[in-house]
């Protein structure tokens, strides 16, 4: 049942590798500096190594937008950004997967009533904008470097030449990881909420979690789409919407794979916060308007000729209503899915804004006299609680986003069983020892149950939200989600 | 990935040596018009011979150049423009062949006074080809620096086609025969055909240049 409602997800998996693999490779293909054959076996296997390798980063981000918590769901969210990306190929216009995802996800927080995390969807708007812009940016640089340094290494045609084709497997290559590693959540990423944690061991030492089968079978089925259909579409890429010399390829693949790059890497953030210097959102960004971005960004160093207006903003029309179609059709899909099929699109939470929880958002200087009134009544959605909260009280957008958070009531039951179910080498001796106190217990809300572990031992407790601490509590949290997932009644059965 | 380098400096050092034919081809011109006019036939014959030796393995070069071009696929964005300039620069050296060898059939008489100006032709059609030689090289490693050559090449081809006019002009004017005046007059055209098609082939080179540029 579970590879049914995956399927959605392995197809959009499939369109991703037939579209955005040609965005890596298609010049290089279609200039025939490169054979299909080489190209595929190399995109290939970089998009699954960048996908279980380095996955985990922009996953959360697109988590933190809508947590699809049920497999009909997420298949049906799959599915929509799938269908969309596949019109806006018919249409012939370089679609974003990136883009059809957040639309479907948008469409299920809409449907199940769910809230939309404002400050991620901000988070990843905004990239929509900075992806294609700093792309743009790169490829200028890059391009006058590298006329530069052709005009003075005084290097032959053909050693150029052959330069070039080693460069563009090269460079496709570490395209394709990073193609892997920042688009796998837009693939997987919505069925992560939805399916039960279970970690494997390989050869009795390699650890694989849940997340990372899920993201190698996201991988593989990106591959397949590269073997069977990426060909045309690269011959589409390559000589259709822009005819570039194969320098001039090399600099985009690699202006596109960079960026992709600084929105996956988690390393990169990490090396970044270490050494005082302003992080980057991990996001899902879409290959297709990196590239298009870095052909306007050579196409203005060269002085704006070459350059279709017409088509470009065809293209930019294209962005705005892929998130569209994909978030009607989910909306609409889901609607189909619930009361004809009678399947469930989403696991039902109750808000309630108990005494306790009302007295510990009062110590996290989230008070208001209007929260009283609001003790104690239950709600179905997210969005009833928002509404409550907009009416009765004063607090802002963001502050009541995080009170909708806290009002989440899941019952969250842990183990001896449970606990031993877990990937412990993952923690510290005290946190698990932390955990074993626990054993017995039950929680009705997320914070209770952190609070309650917290108590237990202080390395269960969220660091100061300053930049040292900034990697610190993105692990924990990373934890703490495995534990979540775990606990929660009833989803996991014993 | 080596063996694509090693390949690549094989046929890199092909094509130079392919030029420095062209090159020599272009020198040779100018002497062996000398011998002639100078009335050394044998030394005339003798490098009329050298310049059919390179030309033939100048052939052969420009054939296995192009055969390895197609085979490896190599630089197929500029494939079409190296394979059409490598074939117009060979027809430079049919051309000198080719003169030369209508000087040795006809074994015109040339009257002293225009030899001066039959060696002047010469060596603006030898300084054409060498530039042009410079032009081609240029293509291939310093783009920046073929219209320079191009415009060397179209300054020399003027040079030869002022030249042939006054030869001309003068041959016509003398009391010789019309047959003997035309014969000169062809010898003429022979001549100053090589600055021409250095001048056509660097045309060729120049919009090559800017497709590689764009």
């Amino acid at each position: 049942m579970i590879l049914l409602f995956l399927s959605s997800g392995l197809f959009l998996g499939w369109s991703l590798g037939a579209n955005d693999a040609a965005n890596v490779f298609g010049t290089a293909v279609a200039t025939r500096m490169v054979r299909f054959r080489t190209a595929a076996i190399t995109s290939g296997f970089f998009v699954i190594i960048g996908a279980v390798l380095a996955g985990g980063g922009t996953t959360r981000t697109l988590g933190q937008l809508g947590s699809v918590n049920a497999m009909a769901g997420a298949f049906m969210v799959a599915l929509a950004a799938a269908l969309a990306v596949l019109w806006m190929t018919r249409v012939g216009l370089p679609v974003s997967v990136s883009q059809a995802i957040v639309g479907g996800i948008i469409g299920w927080n809409l449907f199940t009533g769910s809230a939309t995390g404002v400050d991620s969807l901000l988070k990843i708007v905004s990239t929509w904008v900075i992806c294609p812009l700093l792309s743009a940016v790169f490829a200028a640089g890059l391009f006058v470097l590298a006329r530069a340094v052709t005009v003075r290494s005084r290097i032959h045609l053909l050693a150029e030449d052959a330069l070039t084709r080693a460069a563009l497997v090269a460079v496709g290559a570490f395209g394709a990881f990073s193609l892997g590693a920042n688009n796998i959540g837009n693939v997987m990423g919505v069925f992560v909420s939805a399916i039960p944690a279970s970690s494997v061991h390989l050869f009795g030492f390699l650890h694989v979690s849940s997340d990372q089968q899920l993201f190698a079978l996201g991988g593989i089925a990106i591959a397949i789409g590269i073997f069977t259909y990426s060909h045309r579409v690269m011959m589409t890429v390559g000589k259709g919407l822009f005819r570039l010399t194969p320098v001039t390829a090399l600099v985009v693949i690699l202006s596109e794979s960079l960026v992709l790059f600084l929105f996956a890497s988690e390393s990169l953030e990490a090396w970044l916060i270490s050494h005082g210097l302003p992080s980057i959102p991990l996001v899902p960004v879409s290959s297709s308007q990196a590239v298009i971005g870095a052909v306007v960004g050579i196409a203005l160093v060269k002085g704006g000729r070459n350059l279709d207006a017409r088509l470009f903003r065809r293209i930019a029309g294209g962005w705005v209503a892929t998130p569209v179609i994909a978030g009607l059709v989910a909306f609409f899909g889901l609607f189909f899915l619930q009361n004809v099929f009678d399947l469930p699109v989403h696991r039902p939470v109750t808000y309630e804004l108990s005494e306790v929880a009302i007295e510990q958002l009062r110590e996290r200087a989230l008070d208001d006299e209007g929260l009283l009134e609001l003790r104690g009544v239950a709600f179905g959605t997210g969005r009833e609680l928002s509404r409550a909260l907009k009416e009765k009280t004063s607090l802002s957008m963001i502050d009541r986003e995080k009170v909708v958070e806290f009002a989440c009531k899941e019952r969250y039951v842990v183990t001896q069983k449970r606990i031993e179910a877990l990937d412990l080498r993952l923690l510290t001796i005290r946190q698990v020892r932390a955990l074993q106190e626990l054993s017995g217990r039950e929680f009705d809300y997320r914070w209770e149950l952190e609070s309650a572990l917290a108590a237990e031992d202080d390395q269960w407790a969220m660091l100061p939200d300053t930049r040292d601490n900034h990697l610190a509590n993105k692990k924990l949290l990373a934890d703490l989600r495995q534990l979540l997932d775990a606990f929660r009644t009833p989803d996991t059965d014993d | 990935m080596t063996s694509l380098f090693a390949r690549t400096r094989l046929l890199e050092s092909k094509i130079d040596e392919y030029l420095n034919h062209t090159s020599e081809v272009g020198l040779l011109f100018r002497e062996t018009v000398k011998n002639f006019l100078d009335g050394r036939l044998e030394e005339f014959e003798e490098r009329r011979g050298k310049v059919c030796d390179l030309e033939n393995h100048a052939d052969e070069l420009r054939r296995e150049v192009e055969r390895q071009l197609y085979i490896e696929t190599l630089i197929p964005e500029s494939r079409g423009d190296v394979l059409g300039l490598l074939e117009q620069t060979d027809d430079v050296i049919n051309h000198v062949k080719l003169a030369l060898m209508q000087v040795s059939v006809e074994n015109p008489d040339i009257p002293a006074e225009l030899g001066e100006g039959y060696l002047e032709l010469a060596d603006y059609g030898s300084r054409a080809v060498q530039e042009l030689v410079m032009g081609v090289r240029a293509f291939f490693r310093n783009t920046a620096a073929v219209p320079d050559y191009v415009h060397k090449v179209a300054f020399w081809e003027k040079e030869a086609d002022k030249v042939a006019e006054k030869l001309k002009r003068r041959i016509f004017q003398m009391e010789i025969d019309l047959s003997h005046k035309i014969q000169l007059g062809n010898f003429v055209m022979h001549i100053d055909s090589v600055a021409d098609q250095a001048e056509d082939v660097s045309e060729r080179l120049s919009i090559s240049t800017i497709k590689r540029s764009i």
